[in-house]
C-alpha cells in the first residue's frame, strides 16, 4: 500500500493542501460548540443580546470558511487521487505492453486486466476516503479531546471510558461479520456457477431429461447463500443499534457527571452543553476510524496486487539493432532449444531446419507437441533457451523487435479481433493500406463474399471479440489481416480449423500464388493440409522425429503413418 | 444517523426507471404477502425505536432545564438552591431506558428485516428457477446467457437489499421526519419557522448540484467501461498486437480514454464531494440562527435553556431524513426497475405442454420426416420435407460451417416445435408423447462438450441416475476413455474445474461419449470431428464413436469422408436449408452441390 502511495509523490503539495484544508475544515467544525458555549454562558445566562450576535456573527464565519475549506478539499482530493488512478493505469499498462508471453502466462490474462482496472479503481476509491474522511477522524478524534479537556479534564474521563467501549464493540461486529461477507460472495459464486452452467448446458439437460436435479442443484445453491446471508445481516444487524446505545449512554453519563461538577460551580451550563455536542464528534471519528480499518486491508490487497504487475521485469530485452533484411523470404531453426521458465523438462530440443522463399514448412504432431511453441519463438515472443532463429537471415536478437516482426504475417490459432470496423480490423496488418490493399487481401482470403453480404460492408462494425461473426468468418479476417501486410514469412498457427473444407480448399489454392517468393511455416491437425508441404516436421514431445514430405514421412516414418491412416482413408493416402 | 456502512448508489447516481412502476411495485410487494405479519411487526418495531429515539433529546433538555435552573438558582442564592439530583436522576433513568429500548428495537428490526429480506429473495429465485425449466429453447438461443444471469442474481440481489436497508429506512426516515416537525413545533413555532426556512434552501443549492454529479457520475461510468474494454481487448489480443507492433497505437488510444476517465471522475467526484460541506453550512447557518434567537428567547424567558438544546440537537438531525428519503427514493427507482427484468423473465412464454395420447418405452429407432415445415423467424428454413430412416441406419449431415446443422437436432429433440407436417418415432408423432420421453431415446454428442464442476464419475453418470461403479467404468472403457481418467490424480473421483480446464477439449470429448453410452439410448446424435483435438486422441474418439453408433440410428454432423461415404443417407446443408439428400453413389451422380463439395475438398489436394 505505501508503495502505491508513492506514486502520489507528484501530487505531494496537493496533498498536503488537502490535509491542511481538512485541517482547517475540522477545526472549524470543532470551533462552533465552544462559540455556541459562549453564547450560552455570556450571552444568554447575562442577557447580554448584543454579544449573542456578535458571537452568532463569529459562528457564521467560521462555518462558511470552514465550508469553504472542505470545498476547495473535495477539488483537490479528487485532483489527487483521480490522478493517480490515471498514473497508475497508464503505468500498467506501459508496463504490461513490455511484457513478453511469458510474463502473460505467468500472471493470467484474466488476472491482468483485474490488475489494470478494478484493482486500480478500488485504491483510487480508498485514497479519495483516505483524503477527505480519515484525516478529519483523527484530527477530530484529537481536536475534540483536547478542547474537551479543555473544558473539562474530569468529565472528559467519561469519553475516554466509553471510546474502547466503542471501538472494542465496533471491531468485534465487524470481526464476525467480514468473514461473513466473503463467505456470502463465495455463495453468490456458487449460484452463479450453478446457473451460468444451466444455461449453457441447456440442450445437454434437456437431452438427458434432467431438469428435475438440476432444479434441485439451483436450489440448494439458492438455500445456502440466502442462509448465509440471513446469517451475516443479523450480525451486522448489532452495529448500528451498539453505535448509538454507546453514544447515547455516554452522553447521558456526561449530563450526570457534569450536573455534579456544574452544582460545584466548577463548570458553566453552556460548556456542557458543548461538551455534549463533543461527545458526538468524538464518536463519530472513532466509527470513521474503525470503518478504516476495514477499507485498508481491502485496498492493501489491492495495492500488492498492482505492485507485483509493475515489479514484474520482462524476461529479455529489446537492445537489437541490425536490420533483417539480408536473405528475404528465409526462416531457419539452428539447433533451437527451448524451456518454459521454471520447467525441467524443454519445450522444444534441438530443432534444426532451413526455409528458403516460395518454400512451405508444416509442423504436424499432438497436443502438446510443441508446434505453437515453435510458431511462437519466431516473433520473439519468448526467448530461445539455446540456439539461434534466423529471419531473413538476422538473428532475432539481434534486430529490433518491431524490425522481425514487421517481416511477419502471423494468423495466431485463436482469431482475435478488435472493436471497430471490418477495415480497421485488416488495416490492422497495414495501417496505411489502400481500399484496393483491402479488397485484395479479403478476396484471397475468401472473406470479399460475406463482408460484401455484411451490412456497411467494409464499414461494418465488429463486436468486441468479434461475437457478431462466425468463427470461420473470424478466421478469414485475422487471414486477410496478416496478408496484407505482403509479409517476407508467414505463420499460420492452425488457422484453417473453422474454415469448411470447400472454403478451405479455396482459400489455400489463392494463398499459393500470393505466397510465391515467402517462406510459410504451418501448424495443422490434418494431413490433407499438409500433403502439399515442400517439408514437414513431425514433432512429439519437442522432440523433431521425422522431417520430409508426405511421401517420404509416409514409407519411413511410424508416427506420421498412424497419424495419415486415421484421417485418410487408403485409396486418398496412395 | 443511520447512514453508515458500505456506499451505496445514492442520490448521486442516475436510477434507472421502470416501463411500468405501479405495477411492478404491486407484484413487488406481492412477494411480501407471505411474510405481512413478520413484516408489520417490523414495521411497529422501527417506529417505535424511532419515536424513542425521537424523545431522547427533548427529555434531555428537561434534565440540562434543570440543571440550568439549580445552577442559577444557587447562583443568585435563592434559599433552597442547588441542582437537586434526586429529579436529574430520575429524568436520566427515563433517558437512558429510552436509548436502551430505541436501540433494542433498532436491533429486533433488523434481525428480522434480515429473514424477511433474503427468504423474500429466496422465493424469487426459487420462482426464476422453477421458470427455467419452463422456457423454451427459443429464449435461450435468442438472448445472450449474460442477461439471464444478471437477472438471476444482480437484479434479485438489488430487490434483496433494497429491501434490507432501504425499505425500513424509508419509514423511519418518514416518521423521524414527522416526529422531529412535531417536537419542534412542540418547543417554539418561530425556532421551528426558521429551521423549516433553511430546507428549501437547500433544496434550491443542492439540487443544481446532484444534477451535475449525475451527469458526471455517468459520464465517468462509461468512460471506465470503454477503459476497461480496451483493456480487456489489447491484453487477451496481446499476441496480435505485438505480432503487428500495434503497441504504440494501443497506448495512443488508452491515454486519450484514460485522460477522458481522469476528467470526468475528477468533476464527479469533486461535485459529489461539495455536497456535503453545502448541506452542513446550511444546517450551521439555521444552528447560528436557533443559537441567536433562541438565546434572545431564553432571556425573554419564553423557552428553557434547555429546549434549546433539545431544538438545536433536532435541526441538526432534520435534513438527514430529507436527504435519505431522496437517496431512498433513487434506489426504490432503480430496485423497480430490477424487478421489472425479474418478472418480464418470469412472464416469458412458457413452452407448449405435449397432449401425451402414445407411449414409447424404447424405441426400434425408426425416424421419419413427414412434409416438414419449419423455419426460425418469417421465413421457412425447411420446407415439405421428407426422410425415412430405419432402425440402425446411419444420417449423415454435410454442408458448410454455419449451415444450420443444429436445426435438425432443435427438430428431432422437439427443443424448437414444427411449422407443418410431423416427425414420426417408430410410426408414432413425436408431439404426441411427452418431451421426456423422446428425448430419454435419444443421445447427444456434440462438439461443444458440456461438462459440470462435479467429478467425472457423476458426468459419466449424468445419463443414469444411480448407475453403478461397474456400469460406469464400462462405459469410459468403451469410450476409450478409462485409461486417461486413471491417470488422473484423483481417477474418477477427479473433480472438473470451472471452466472445465483440468482435462483437454479431446478428453472432454471422450467423457461425453461415455455419458452416451451410459444412457443407452437407440437413437444417437452426434457430431464429429474437432480441430481442438490433437491427433491421436482424435482417433480413438473416432473408434469410440463407431461403437456408440453401432446398432443404433445415427444422424452425424460428418466431417470424414468414410463416415460420409457409408452413410445410408446424405443430408446436404447450406445457409439453414436442407438442399440435397440422397447416398453418395446417388448425389454424385446428380452432379450437384455436394458433388462440387466432395471434389473440392476431397479430390483436389492442395496444399500451400
Amino acid at each position: 500500500m505505501i508503495k502505491i502511495l508513492k506514486n502520489l509523490s507528484p501530487y505531494k503539495w496537493i496533498v498536503l493542501g488537502v490535509i491542511a484544508l481538512v485541517f482547517a475544515q475540522s477545526m472549524a467544525e470543532l470551533f462552533l460548540p465552544t462559540l455556541m458555549a459562549d453564547i450560552i454562558d455570556n450571552g444568554v445566562v447575562q442577557g447580554n443580546i448584543p454579544y449573542i450576535w456578535r458571537i452568532g456573527g463569529w459562528m457564521l464565519l467560521v462555518s462558511a470558511l470552514g465550508a469553504v475549506a472542505a470545498i476547495f478539499a473535495s477539488y483537490y482530493s479528487a485532483k489527487a487521487a483521480m490522478g493517480l488512478g490515471r498514473d497508475l493505469r497508464q503505468k500498467v499498462f506501459k508496463h504490461v505492453g513490455q511484457f513478453s508471453l511469458q510474463e502473460f502466462d505467468e500472471v493470467g490474462t484474466a488476472s491482468l486486466i483485474t490488475r489494470t482496472t478494478n484493482d486500480i479503481t478500488q485504491v483510487q476509491q480508498v485514497v479519495i476516503m483516505m483524503l477527505r474522511m480519515v484525516i478529519s477522524a483523527p484530527v477530530m478524534l484529537v481536536g475534540g479531546l483536547i478542547l474537551a479537556i479543555s473544558k473539562d479534564a474530569r468529565l472528559s474521563l467519561v469519553i475516554i471510558g466509553a471510546m474502547p467501549v466503542l471501538a472494542v464493540s465496533i471491531l468485534l461486529i465487524l470481526k464476525y461479520g467480514i468473514p461473513l461477507f466473503q463467505q456470502v460472495q463465495k455463495q453468490l459464486d456458487g449460484l452463479n456457477l450453478v446457473v451460468r452452467e444451466n444455461l449453457t448446458g441447456i440442450r445437454v439437460i434437456r437431452a438427458f431429461n434432467r431438469e428435475t436435479e438440476e432444479k434441485a442443484r439451483l436450489q440448494k445453491a439458492n438455500r445456502e447463500l440466502a442462509d448465509v446471508s440471513i446469517k451475516v445481516n443479523k450480525i451486522m444487524a448489532f452495529l448500528m443499534p451498539v453505535m448509538m446505545l454507546v453514544m447515547n449512554m455516554t452522553v447521558v453519563a456526561v449530563i450526570w457527571f457534569g450536573g455534579i461538577r456544574i452544582n460545584n460551580g466548577a463548570m458553566q451550563i453552556g460548556d456542557l452543553m458543548a461538551f455534549i455536542q463533543y461527545v458526538m464528534m468524538i464518536m463519530f471519528a472513532l466509527v470513521m476510524a474503525s470503518f478504516m480499518f476495514v477499507m485498508i486491508p481491502r485496498a492493501a490487497v489491492s495495492a500488492k496486487r498492482i505492485n507485483e504487475v509493475l515489479e514484474m521485469q520482462p524476461a529479455f530485452k529489446d537492445d537489437g539493432t541490425e536490420k533483417a533484411d539480408r536473405e528475404r523470404g528465409t526462416l531457419e531453426f539452428d539447433h533451437v532449444t527451448f524451456y518454459y521458465p521454471g520447467a525441467s523438462e524443454p519445450a522444444l530440443s534441438d530443432i534444426s531446419f532451413t526455409a528458403k522463399p516460395g518454400e512451405t514448412t508444416a509442423l504436424i504432431g499432438g497436443t502438446g507437441s510443441g508446434k505453437s511453441t515453435l510458431v511462437n519463438l519466431v516473433p520473439r515472443f519468448y526467448e530461445v533457451t539455446s540456439g539461434t532463429i534466423r529471419v531473413n537471415g538476422v538473428d532475432i536478437r539481434k534486430a529490433p523487435q518491431q524490425e522481425i516482426r514487421s517481416k511477419i504475417g502471423f494468423v495466431p490459432q485463436k482469431s482475435i479481433l478488435f472493436t471497430g470496423t471490418i477495415a480497421d480490423n485488416i488495416r490492422f496488418g497495414k495501417q496505411d493500406a489502400s481500399q484496393v490493399e483491402l479488397e485484395q487481401a479479403a478476396s484471397i482470403a475468401q472473406a470479399q463474399e460475406f463482408i460484401n453480404r455484411m451490412e456497411g460492408g467494409y464499414t461494418a462494425e465488429i463486436e468486441q471479440g468479434g461475437s457478431n461473426l462466425s468463427g470461420g468468418q473470424k478466421q478469414r479476417l485475422s487471414i486477410a489481416r496478416a496478408l496484407i501486410r505482403k509479409p517476407d514469412l508467414y505463420i499460420f498457427d492452425d488457422s484453417f480449423s473453422a474454415l469448411d473444407f470447400k472454403t478451405d480448399a479455396k482459400l489455400r489454392k489463392a494463398l499459393k500464388s500470393e505466397t510465391k517468393s515467402a517462406t510459410v511455416l504451418l501448424v495443422a491437425q490434418r494431413v490433407s493440409t499438409v500433403v502439399d508441404a515442400d517439408r514437414i516436421l513431425v514433432l512429439e514431445k519437442g522432440r523433431v522425429v521425422g522431417m520430409g514430405t508426405h511421401d517420404e514421412l509416409l514409407e519411413s516414418n511410424e508416427v506420421y503413418r498412424e497419424i495419415a491412416l486415421s484421417q485418410l482413408s487408403e485409396e486418398e493416402i496412395a | 444517523m443511520s447512514q453508515m456502512g458500505p456506499p451505496r448508489p445514492g442520490a448521486s447516481m442516475p436510477a434507472e426507471k421502470a416501463k411500468d412502476f405501479k405495477g411492478t411495485f404491486r407484484r413487488l410487494v406481492s412477494y411480501l404477502k407471505p411474510r405481512w405479519k413478520k413484516l408489520a411487526a417490523v414495521f411497529v418495531v422501527a417506529i417505535l425505536s424511532t419515536v424513542f429515539a425521537i424523545l431522547g433529546p427533548k427529555i434531555m433538555g428537561m434534565a440540562i432545564t434543570e440543571l440550568f435552573e439549580g445552577a442559577y438558582g444557587q447562583l443568585q442564592g435563592v434559599p433552597g438552591g442547588g441542582v437537586d439530583f434526586g429529579v436529574i436522576g430520575q429524568i436520566l433513568s427515563l433517558l437512558a431506558a429510552l436509548y436502551l429500548f430505541s436501540s433494542l428495537f433498532s436491533y429486533i428490526q433488523q434481525y428480522m428485516m434480515s429473514t424477511v429480506a433474503q427468504d423474500t429473495v429466496y422465493d424469487m429465485r426459487q420462482d426464476v428457477n422453477k421458470k427455467l425449466e419452463k422456457l423454451p429453447l427459443e429464449y435461450f438461443d435468442g438472448r445472450p446467457n449474460g442477461e439471464t444471469l444478471s437477472r438471476m442474481t444482480n437484479d434479485i440481489d438489488t430487490i434483496g437489499s433494497t429491501l434490507q436497508q432501504s425499505l425500513t429506512q424509508f419509514i423511519t426516515s418518514i416518521v423521524t421526519l414527522v416526529g422531529i416537525l412535531v417536537m419542534m413545533l412542540t418547543i417554539s413555532p418561530l425556532l421551528t419557522l426558521i429551521a423549516v426556512v433553511s430546507l428549501p434552501l437547500s433544496l434550491f443549492v443542492i439540487g443544481p448540484i446532484l444534477k451535475r454529479s449525475q451527469k458526471y457520475f455517468s459520464s465517468q461510468q462509461k468512460n471506465l467501461g470503454r477503459l476497461n474494454g480496451h483493456v480487456e481487448e489489447m491484453y487477451t489480443g496481446h499476441q496480435v498486437v505485438k505480432a503487428f507492433g500495434h503497441e504504440a497505437k494501443s497506448n495512443e488510444q488508452f491515454d486519450a480514454v484514460n485522460t477522458e476517465l481522469y476528467d470526468a471522475g475528477r468533476k464527479a467526484q469533486f461535485i459529489s464531494g461539495i455536497i456535503m460541506p453545502m448541506m452542513s453550512l446550511i444546517g450551521n447557518l439555521s444552528y447560528v440562527l436557533i443559537s441567536i434567537v433562541g438565546g434572545v428567547l431564553v432571556i425573554q424567558r419564553a423557552i428553557s435553556i434547555g429546549d434549546i438544546q433539545a431544538f438545536i440537537t433536532y435541526s441538526k438531525q432534520f435534513t438527514q431524513p430529507i436527504t435519505q428519503t431522496a437517496n431512498i427514493a433513487n434506489i426504490i427507482q432503480s430496485t423497480v426497475a430490477a424487478a421489472e427484468r425479474v418478472f418480464e423473465l418470469l412472464d416469458e412464454q412458457e413452452e407448449v405442454e405435449a397432449v401425451t395420447t402414445s407411449v414409447l418405452d424404447r424405441a426400434k429407432g425408426a425416424v421419419a420426416f413427414e412434409d416438414v415445415d419449419f423455419g426460425y423467424g418469417e421465413n421457412l428454413l425447411i420446407e415439405g420435407m421428407n426422410i425415412d430412416v430405419q432402425p440402425g441406419q446411419t444420417v449423415a449431415i454435410v454442408g458448410p460451417t454455419g449451415a444450420g446443422k443444429t436445426t435438425l437436432i432443435n427438430l428431432l429433440m422437439r427443443f424448437y416445435e414444427l411449422r407443418g407436417g410431423r416427425i414420426t418415432i417408430d410410426g408414432l408423432d413425436s408431439r404426441k408423447m411427452s418431451r421426456h420421453e423422446l428425448r430419454h431415446n435419444f443421445g447427444m454428442v456434440l462438439q461443444d462438450t458440456w461438462l459440470f464442476n462435479g467429478t467425472i464419475r457423476d458426468n459419466i453418470s449424468y445419463g443414469k441416475t444411480g448407475a453403478s461403479k461397474e456400469e460406469i467404468v464400462a462405459a469410459a472403457q468403451a469410450a476409450h476413455a478409462d485409461h486417461f481418467i486413471r491417470t488422473l490424480p484423483d481417477g474418477y473421483d477427479t473433480v472438473l474445474n470451472q471452466e472445465v480446464s483440468n482435462i483437454s477439449q479431446g478428453q472432454k470429448q471422450l467423457v461425453t461419449i461415455a455419458r452416451a453410452i451410459l444412457a443407452d439410448p437407440p437413437m444417437m446424435i452426434l457430431d464429429e470431428a474437432t480441430s481442438s483435438v490433437d491427433t491421436r486422441t482424435e482417433i480413438l474418439i473416432q473408434q469410440a464413436m463407431n461403437r456408440l453408433m453401432a446398432g443404433r440410428t445415427s444422424f452425424v454432423i460428418a466431417h470424414r469422408l468414410s463416415t460420409i461415404k457409408h452413410a445410408d443417407l446424405i443430408l446436404v446443408m447450406d445457409q439453414g436449408k436442407v438442399i440435397e439428400q440422397g447416398t453418395h453413389q446417388q448425389l454424385l451422380d446428380k452432379d450437384g452441390f455436394y458433388a462440387d463439395l466432395y471434389r473440392s475438398q476431397f479430390s483436389a489436394k492442395v496444399a500451400i
